[in-house]
């Protein structure tokens, strides 16, 4: 055997496509005969749509249709599948592939134009008429939450969608009883996704097969397939949904859109096939975001700073629709209390619709608003006791004795919240080592005296990755010996190719690179769920192993009767199985392959199944937890508001590491993607008149490279029990302490001005808003 | 609404006459008249820079240009960038060796604009890679792997 490839750093096998621009993402796929379609979408906020006028529209030469809900026939008239059903759901407001007859928000779409092309479908769509009767609106999440609001759908009751809770413990009786209780309100919003490829759908219906077969960029062809099944009530086998190369997904384009059902409901009625790319705008107005939290948070503690107790209500603002669950909701929530070991938790979270744009999980979902508290929390318990940052994460933390740790709480199907393994003290050592922290003190000082403010973060966070069920795997041993690995799920950039042809190369001593990997193709007969929550390393990742490991086995049992040698006397180098230390008495995997195959007359070796092949699935009972600490430094300069971010520091533990410059990649982007919701990222909508007034890359402002620190890295591996390889996820491990981060950094920075951070983003405006408060009363 | 000239340019060495309409954008023209599709739409507004192409040498974003004021232009895609045996360029080889792309979307527009840049700074500073491609936008890898890319392909081109 040559080297292990799990946990080397191994080049992206997905690489040399995408660099001399020969990937194939969506809207590069051409098809015969195909048709382009633009949405007239609503520009109220809420209203009634009282008529449309289609007539000038229809006359634009190149315009082959102009289609309203009425004519996507009796099977459209009802609203979209709800993805994640929930008895805590009191009011399912899921949206209209287009609408019927309310609209809830700017950009739902109304009419569909089909053309010739993109050029003329979009002429159409601005010459679509549609009369509007106003409603009033909702889209200040906290007057919305109230009894009296007015409502975002007509006709409801309340704007409540759900309230959903979670609580272990008794800390109603720790708050009455503690020595010290801090109360501290904080305001959250997390913008939107804003992958570089917006979403975009192709659609084709072979009427001989009745077959439908889309090409979204998603993250999810099996749940998307699921969906549309269920919607346009078929079999599942009769529609195949690929997921082409996507070009970023970070949790919006894990869910189902209007536009695939539209897109499918097109092709079938036209008999042509259809293709709907998402422009910049309309990703602004239409994929789902994360938006406003409000959340009440009370925390007690004892003087030595260990806390007793965390009481905390939410106000979640949902926009409009709910095509998710609550899955978001949920997912801020459960994670508490992080990493440490609180006795008592009860938070309540109030889903609220507002007529904003529909919301869905955006990198780290829930976690980072969770992580967001937790981490305040623990720099006010550090504030009010005058205590140390770190000492306090210290006195709070699951200790490395305690795993597997149960925190306490229990999943809504039974199971207990279990933290499988890991050292989060030790982590957080490696990080204050590697920034110095201890010597930060010096540091300011010496700013101070030129006039400079800077301030350093901390922050901490554990997270449920390698979520269950299962994602499966194929692996198999082609009769030319290569070997292929076939997976439903599907990457927008992870690098999924490349760690399963290292995970696979490992069992038969191949080169990665020939390792011939498919993905996210519902035509992949090894189930998949969805690229989501930081979950297919852990999930896919042992799935393939295990897959590898039994088509290994099944060689080497072949090879024993064709080399008359007994299993434990062989092994496997470059491809080819021979006798230890005898590498001439040998036969190559091909060669074991074509024996499997179908041959006529020749009967299967006795006691062997057709194929060297094997499909496996991973299919834990848990997710596993990663963990790690950050340590940001910023610089504020007080007379614009502006902050400079001078350092980032991570330590992070996601388990065994099967390719630690992918993991980099990962942490490191995630990061970034913290640092815009903290500094940057502004999803604004104007109160008076519901509109959105951040659509563009001026008025909304992504972490350009000049804005982003050096970041440093350092990996713990603290293996989980749980998974064969030990692995853990890393895709969100960035995300979620980052925002917390640079907010504690930011505010130590302005420590002697007294300001305090509860909020973010941290705009220029809102910084010297904060820092006069404090100036004027001085 | 369908105006339309003819236009001349050469993309990637290759010379092509085409008529085309006025309101067609130079990365339409690329990605679709001449199946070039490389060359990514990100944005549309000019922002994103993942349509970024070489126009006479100079990168230039190709979703807030017409195809037509093109006509008589040397253009440049990503598919011009490796040499025609497919060894990659250098900063495509460096892209792939410091982990400068994750999703490969904004990854031409990416190397297009740090090509160009390097055709004329040939020993920049992070600072400068950092200023140079400030006008891309990257959701996926955070930049880093971006930079480090860069000043090993200035290194390498240096070198060559």
């Amino acid at each position: 055997m040559g080297a292990r490839n799990v946990g080397a750093v191994v080049k992206r096998v997905e690489d040399p496509r995408f660099v001399t621009g020969h990937g194939r993402y969506t809207d590069d796929i051409v098809l015969p005969g195909m048709l382009e379609m633009a949405f007239v979408r609503s520009s109220e906020a809420h209203a009634v749509v009282k008529s449309l006028d289609t007539s000038a529209a229809r006359a634009v030469p190149g315009v082959v249709a102009v289609w309203t809900i009425a004519d996507l026939g009796a099977i459209a008239q009802k609203p979209m599948v709800q993805s994640y059903p929930s008895p805590a759901i009191k009011q399912n407001f899921t949206q209209h592939p287009l609408a019927k007859d309310e609209v809830c928000y700017v950009g739902e779409a109304i009419a569909v134009v089909i053309a010739q092309n993109r050029y003329i479908a979009e002429d159409a769509a601005h010459l679509v008429t549609v009369d509007y009767e106003s409603l009033p609106h909702a889209i200040d999440v906290r007057e919305a939450a109230r009894a009296d609001a007015i409502p975002a759908h007509r006709g409801a009751q309340s704007n409540i969608a759900a309230t959903v809770a979670w609580k272990f413990g008794d800390a109603a009786g720790a708050i009455a009883r503690a020595p010290h209780v801090i109360r501290e309100t904080y305001r959250q919003h997390r913008g939107a996704p804003h992958s570089i490829e917006g979403r975009g759908v192709i659609a084709q219906h072979e009427p001989a097969a009745d077959q439908l077969t889309l090409w979204s960029s998603t993250q999810s062809p099996f749940l998307v397939r699921r969906y549309l099944a269920q919607y346009l009530e078929r079999e599942e086998a009769g529609i195949r949904v690929i997921a082409p190369d996507v070009g970023g997904g970070f949790g919006p384009k894990a869910g189902h859109y209007p536009e695939e059902l539209v897109a499918a409901l097109v092709a079938m009625k036209l008999g042509r096939p259809v293709k709907w790319i998402e422009d910049r705008r309309e990703h602004f107005l239409t994929t789902t975001q994360q938006r406003d939290q409000w959340w009440d948070v009370e925390v007690a503690c004892e003087p030595n700073g260990k806390v007793l107790a965390l009481r905390a209500k939410c106000i979640h603002d949902n926009g409009a629709y709910l095509p998710y669950g609550l899955l978001l909701c949920m997912t801020s929530i459960v994670p508490f209390p992080g990493p440490y070991a609180i006795p008592a938790v009860e938070v309540t979270l109030d889903c609220v619709f507002t007529n904003a744009v529909p919301t869905s999980p955006i990198r780290g979902a829930g976690r980072p608003c969770a992580a967001f508290i937790m981490e305040r929390t623990m720099d006010s318990v550090a504030r009010t006791l005058g205590l140390d940052r770190a000492d306090v994460r210290r006195a709070n933390f699951v200790r490395r004795d305690q795993f597997p740790y149960e925190t306490g709480g229990r999943l809504p199907t039974g199971v207990t919240i279990q933290y499988d393994s890991g050292d989060y003290a030790a982590c957080l050592d490696m990080v204050m080592k590697s920034s110095a922290y201890t010597a930060f003190e010096a540091k300011r000082a010496q700013a101070a005296k030129s006039g400079r403010w800077i301030g350093m973060g901390i922050a901490s966070y554990n997270e449920d990755t390698g979520l269950p069920p299962y994602e499966g795997a194929t692996v198999k041993v082609l009769p030319s010996g290569r070997i292929s690995v076939e997976l439903g799920s599907c990457s927008q950039g992870q690098g999924l190719e490349t760690i399963v042809a290292q995970i696979a190369a490992d069992q038969f001593d191949v080169d990665p690179e020939k390792v011939i990997v498919k993905t996210g193709d519902t035509a992949i007969s090894a189930i998949a769920l969805s690229t989501v929550g930081s979950r297919v390393a852990a999930t896919a990742g042992p799935s393939v192993h295990l897959a590898a490991t039994q088509v290994r086995d099944k060689a080497l049992r072949l090879a024993a009767l064709q080399l008359e040698a007994a299993e434990q006397d062989l092994e496997i180098t470059r491809g080819a199985v021979h006798i230890k230390g005898v590498a001439e008495r040998k036969v190559t995997l091909g060669e074991l392959a074509k024996r499997l195959v179908s041959n006529v007359n020749v009967p299967l070796p006795n006691g062997f199944t057709p194929g060297l092949e094997a499909t496996a699935y991973h299919t834990p009972e848990r997710p596993v937890y990663a963990n790690g600490s950050n340590v940001a430094q910023a610089e504020v300069d007080i007379e614009t508001g502006a902050v400079t971010l001078l350092d980032y520091r991570v330590a992070h533990d996601c388990g065994t590491l099967i390719n630690p410059m992918l993991v980099e990649g990962q942490i490191v982007g995630g990061v970034v993607h913290g640092i815009g919701n903290a500094l940057y990222e502004h999803m604004k909508y104007d109160p008076d008149s519901g509109q959105p007034v951040t659509t563009n890359f001026g008025d909304y402002l992504l972490p350009i490279a000049t804005e982003i620190p050096p970041i440093r890295l350092e990996h713990m591996e603290s293996p989980s029990p749980l998974n064969p390889l030990g692995v853990k996820g890393a895709g969100e491990g960035g995300t979620i302490p980052g925002i917390a981060c640079i907010v504690s950094a930011v505010e130590d920075a302005l420590k002697p001005l007294g300001v305090k951070l509860n909020e973010y983003p941290l705009s220029p405006e809102r910084l010297l808003e904060l820092i006069d408060e404090k100036r004027s009363a001085k | 609404m369908s105006d339309r000239r003819t236009i001349e340019v050469t993309v990637n060495g290759v010379r092509h006459t085409r008529e085309v309409e006025t309101r067609l954008t130079l990365g339409d023209f690329l990605r679709h008249e001449l199946g070039l599709t490389g060359t990514h739409i990100g944005c549309e507004h000019g922002v994103c820079g993942a349509c970024t192409i070489h126009l006479d040498g100079a990168a230039a974003r190709s979703c807030i240009l017409f195809a037509v004021q093109a006509h008589g232009c040397e253009i440049t895609t990503v598919e011009g960038l490796a040499k025609s045996d497919g060894t990659l360029h250098a900063v495509q080889q460096a892209f792939r060796d410091h982990h400068g792309l994750q999703c490969g979307f904004c990854t031409p527009g990416m190397q297009m604009t740090i090509t160009a840049f390097l055709a004329e700074n040939s020993s920049p500073s992070e600072k400068e890679v950092r200023e140079a491609i400030s006008g891309n936008l990257c959701r996926c890898t955070g930049y880093q792997g971006i930079v480090a890319a860069a000043l090993d392909a200035a290194q390498k081109l240096r070198g060559a």
